[in-house]
């Protein structure tokens, strides 16, 4: 019996387009989507990591030659899907930009130091229990020209791949209290308030380390297996 | 099994620096170049004015060419063919991607009705807050197609953007966003 995972109800994932992030319009398709079923080629997806992840990639803050600047932080959670089943040994990779608001990209401008010793790339695996952890620095915000006067809040990108490819996911992890949300279209895409909510990481004192470093908690939930047989299209 | 729903994480976008985190040096290598039948897939990005997309990336997921996955789930069992079935390319400053893979072969549905060989693809890009996908089907894999039962569902003059052409020493698939012959997306 093959799995079928839990279609989207609409409510979770922000509208391809938002015309408050002016990159939608001309990138969002218009056409209606056509209903995919669940084959064998969607509820299997590739099971990477062994050999391309080692145990320093999980610290950004070492890079050769020296140290990262910035106010050094812990980022840590579990990766489950939306039946709350932990999922081990899955890839999570992260990328951000440097504490001053930049990325180490030849397309960004922005008047903020580059940091030599921060390339902002980092990747590892969850343990058993679909823990991962990353020692990195906090990014800053930066403007980005969508809008006068537009900043996105300080975020991380997260990128994972699940055991499916039904549950692929690319997201951002935000910071308690940020000033900006409001005025972010991206963050603000998501219509859903209680959805929004879950974006943003949790300080969390128990994974803070005493004079080194505060930590955050950010778990991440991806596409569930259906606890309920559903109708799959047919064409006969 | 009932199991309690917890409200997935949202999607947001690659953003344009996604090259800093997500391609691999071997990304678009499904196979090494040289492994006998080894084929390209490539292609270009274009949004809805018709502009290439240079912040974009191709992730594409498949069977080996016998039709397995080396993956738990398959209940037929998990080959043992070391195909790792999965391609990832960044478009470069021209929108252009590609990788280097082996035909898939043949997939059964739910219901075992075999599909024409396909390839899923899921596309990332700034300006895209939740990645779209889409197939790869065959252009000479005609007979294959007409009886595949996911294509019979998409309207027939759509169908024809869901077709990887043999062009000179591989197959082409452009990807439209948005406008005249918008790419097929599905629905997951």
């Amino acid at each position: 019996m093959l799995p079928t995972y839990r279609r989207d109800d609409g409510t979770t994932h922000p509208p391809l387009l938002s015309p408050g992030y002016r990159s939608t319009v001309l990138r969002a398709p218009r056409e209606q989507f056509v209903l995919l079923p669940h084959s064998l080629t969607e509820v299997t997806g590739p099971l990477l990591g062994e050999g391309r992840v080692r145990p320093e990639d999980a610290d950004l803050t070492l890079a050769p030659g020296g140290e990262a600047q910035g106010q050094r932080i812990v980022v840590h959670g579990q990766v489950r899907d939306a039946g709350g089943r932990p999922i081990p040994h899955t890839l999570v990779e992260v990328w951000q930009s440097n504490a001053a608001g930049r990325y180490q990209h030849r397309w960004d401008q922005h008047h903020a130091p580059l940091d030599p010793h921060f390339t902002g790339v980092g990747r590892c695996l969850t343990d058993d229990a679909g823990r991962y952890r990353f020692v990195t620095v906090k990014p800053g915000a930066y403007p980005w020209g969508n809008h006068p006067n537009a900043w996105r809040p300080a975020h991380i990108h997260f990128s994972l791949l699940g055991r499916a490819f039904t549950q692929r996911l690319v997201t951002q992890m935000y910071f308690p209290d940020d000033p900006l949300f409001a005025y972010d279209p991206i963050f603000n895409s998501v219509r859903d308030e209680r959805a929004r909510r879950r974006l943003i990481a949790r300080f969390d004192l128990d994974a803070t380390v005493e004079s080194w470093a505060l930590g955050f908690r950010f778990d991440i939930v991806l596409a569930g297996e259906d606890g309920t047989p559903t109708e799959e299209p047919h064409d006969d | 099994m009932t199991t309690e729903f917890d409200g997935l994480t949202p999607s947001q976008t690659v953003g344009p620096y996604l090259s800093i985190g997500l391609p691999w040096p071997d990304g678009h290598s499904v196979v090494e170049e040289d492994t006998p039948g080894a084929i390209r897939i490539f292609g270009t990005v274009f949004d809805g004015a018709g502009a290439e997309v240079p912040d974009a990336l191709i992730e594409t997921w498949q069977a080996d060419p016998a039709g397995g996955f080396a993956h738990p789930d398959d209940p037929r069992g998990a080959t043992d063919s070391g195909f790792r079935g999965f391609g990832r390319c960044p478009t470069d400053d021209a929108g252009n991607w590609a990788i280097i893979t082996l035909k898939p072969g043949v997939v059964p549905d739910r219901e075992g009705r075999p599909q024409a060989p396909h390839i899923d693809v899921s596309v990332l890009a700034r300006g895209l807050l939740h990645r779209v996908v889409t197939r790869i089907y065959f252009a000479d894999e005609a007979t294959a197609n007409a009886a595949d039962p996911v294509l019979a569902t998409v309207p027939e003059a759509r169908r024809p953007t869901l077709l990887a052409r043999p062009d000179g020493a591989g197959y082409r698939f452009d990807i439209r966003l948005q406008g005249d012959d918008e790419t097929v997306f599905f629905a997951l």
